[in-house]
């Protein structure tokens, strides 16, 4: 199914998230790689040594989830912006999420827009919290959103609404 | 006629890593470019990189060239680029003829040639495929990166490999509609970290379809897709309409080598580098001593390894001319691990297949 529509079932979204535990305690790096490719930035970027790849630049990046910190520096690194941050730790309710977003124009804070899932269709809202596109992110700008805790294995991107 | 030491043709990522490599071993280089500027694919470029550091990952294609041409500035007293240059013969004594401006026309006598003139796009065969409105991926891709011109409104793609759908992606990018990404195999050929870029921006992409026929008088209004069996015949019965102006044709690259041919060097069609290859040698030297080849006019692959190989080719070559860094061997070996870990993977399995069937 993946290799035919490039979507991933929800087995295979759930295999990449750490224990909600995990996410309740604070921000971590979700990452989306599932194929064997010749590619590492993720595991150069990482400050903390959370992503490994290995000596084979082939290999799937692995990530540590007690050492990654949710800094986010991997999520605009990453070539196929795979990689994405939830937290948990904010509310009971909600999650927040923080996933490279490369269309203009760019949401603004307290924005709500429409939250997309993995096969771009509309499943929640989301509001925007904040947008980061500072100059070490090189064009691939990271937006924050907050999203109803229900949608934590479907929420992967988002739409504005028309104006 | 002008006679230098080490000719290049084309300045992509494996002309340009060539020139580089060799200047630094001491030779003079004189690239020839028949674009308006250098680079090759890499201007039309505006995703980030595959890849590892070495070869510039998480950067832009766009600025990988700005990278090269600024490290090419450093050799500036060795390194020459003459742009809008085309080498049209290759002769015997190794002359090059070259056509400057599309009015001049010139010699060259180089000691030493790497032919990096990259690749050409496939076609595809289907009724009306001559109507305006249906490009090929690369001159979609030159509209709308390097001269900001949208080339339509709707966009079918054909071809789910990561040209069609990094230029699907592209295509988002500025604001143009892609109704769906189709392609005939039963596996999208892509990176799936880029398909899946795809997929979440509600785009479809749809494996075993292909294009049936291009409906329109005067310019493409709309394309007929088909499902096909695993033969790769239209299944009846399948047939849907998309209203589109234009169609992507992204169905793949062919080594473009005919210069290679024509001075006479040993060719041989390996399907696994999609076409007519030269055989070299594991330094990237072709039959006939002194001329080299880099990059997609080797076998298509990937700017990385068009950058690993250029690098090794430029290296070698001015060894034969005598100039060889006291580091020669370590950094050949260097070129050759990096060429060797990107091949490595499942995706390397058809290059490596092809690179052994190419050897000299
Ligand atoms: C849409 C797209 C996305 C890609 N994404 C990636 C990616 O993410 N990562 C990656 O590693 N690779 C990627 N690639 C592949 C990469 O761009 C190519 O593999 C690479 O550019 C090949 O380099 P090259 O130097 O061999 O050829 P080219 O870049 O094609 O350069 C050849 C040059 O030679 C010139 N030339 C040709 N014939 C002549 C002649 N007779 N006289 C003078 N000059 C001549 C051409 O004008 C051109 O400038 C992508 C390619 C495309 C099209
Ligand atoms: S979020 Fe920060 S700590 Fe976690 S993997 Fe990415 S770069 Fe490393
Ligand atoms: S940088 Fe992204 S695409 Fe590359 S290996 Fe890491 S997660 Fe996968």
């Amino acid at each position: 199914m993946f290799e035919k529509t490039g979507i991933a079932t929800r087995e295979m979204v759930m295999s990449k998230f750490p224990p909600v535990e995990r996410i309740n305690k604070g921000p971590v790096a979700v990452v989306e790689c599932y194929q064997k490719i010749p590619c590492n930035p993720c595991q150069t970027a990482c400050p903390v040594g959370a992503i490994c790849i290995g000596d084979d630049i082939n290999n799937i990046p692995r990530r540590d989830e007690e050492k990654c910190g949710g800094c986010g520096v991997c999520v605009a690194k990453c070539p196929g912006l795979a990689i994405m941050i939830v937290d948990g730790s904010k509310s009971a309710d909600t999650v927040q999420f923080r996933i490279p977003y490369e269309f203009l124009p760019l949401p603004e804070a307290g924005e709500t827009v429409v939250g997309l899932d993995r096969a771009g269709q509309p499943v929640c809202k989301a509001r925007v919290l904040k947008v980061m596109n500072p100059p070490s992110f090189d064009r691939t700008p990271v937006v924050t959103l907050e999203v109803d805790r229900k949608y934590l294995y479907e929420f992967r991107n988002f739409r504005r609404e028309a104006e | 006629m002008r006679e230098v030491e080490l000719l290049i043709i084309g300045s992509g990522p494996a002309g340009l890593c060539a020139a580089i490599s060799a200047a630094s071993s001491g030779a003079k280089v004189l690239i020839l470019e028949r674009s308006f500027r250098p680079g090759g694919q890499l201007v039309k470029q505006t995703h980030m990189f595959f890849g590892s550091e070495s070869q510039y990952a998480s950067h832009r294609g766009v600025d990988i060239a700005g990278i090269l041409l600024k490290k090419l500035e450093e050799y500036g007293d060795r390194i020459e680029l003459m742009l809008n240059c085309t080498a049209v013969g290759f002769y015997e004594d190794n002359v090059v003829t070259v056509l400057k401006d599309e009015t001049k026309y010139f010699k060259i006598k180089a000691k030493s040639i790497i032919c990096a003139t990259g690749a050409y796009e496939k076609s595809l065969a289907f009724p009306n495929n001559d109507l305006p409105g249906i490009y090929g991926a690369g001159a979609v891709q030159t509209l709308m990166n390097v001269y900001g011109v949208r080339p339509g409104d709707r966009v079918l793609m054909v071809g789910a490999g990561n040209i069609g759908v990094i230029v699907s992606y592209q295509l988002l990018q500025a604001g143009i509609e892609v109704v769906a990404v189709l392609d005939a195999a039963p596996r999208i050929g892509a990176y799936l970290v880029h398909a899946s870029k795809l997929a979440r921006m509600g785009v479809p992409i749809l494996s075993s379809h292909s294009v049936k026929e291009a409906i329109g008088t005067d310019c493409l209004e709309a394309a007929v897709v088909c499902e096909v069996d695993e033969k790769f015949r239209p299944i009846p019965g399948t047939e849907t309409r998309y209203d589109v102006d234009v169609m992507c044709i992204s169905v793949g690259l062919s080594p473009l080598n005919e210069l290679l041919a024509m001075r006479g060097v040993e060719m041989k069609y390996v399907g696994q580098l999609s076409g007519q290859v030269p055989l070299r040698t594991e330094n990237c030297e072709t039959s006939i001593p002194g001329i080299f080849v880099a990059g997609d006019a080797s076998g298509i692959e990937e700017a990385s390894s068009a950058m690993a190989e250029g690098y090794l080719a430029g290296l070698c070559a001015a060894a034969k001319l005598g100039y060889v860094p006291a580091d020669f061997e370590e950094r050949r070996q260097e070129y050759r691990k990096q060429l060797e870990g990107l091949r490595s993977g499942p995706v390397g399995d058809r290059i490596r297949a092809g690179m052994k069937l190419s050897q000299l």
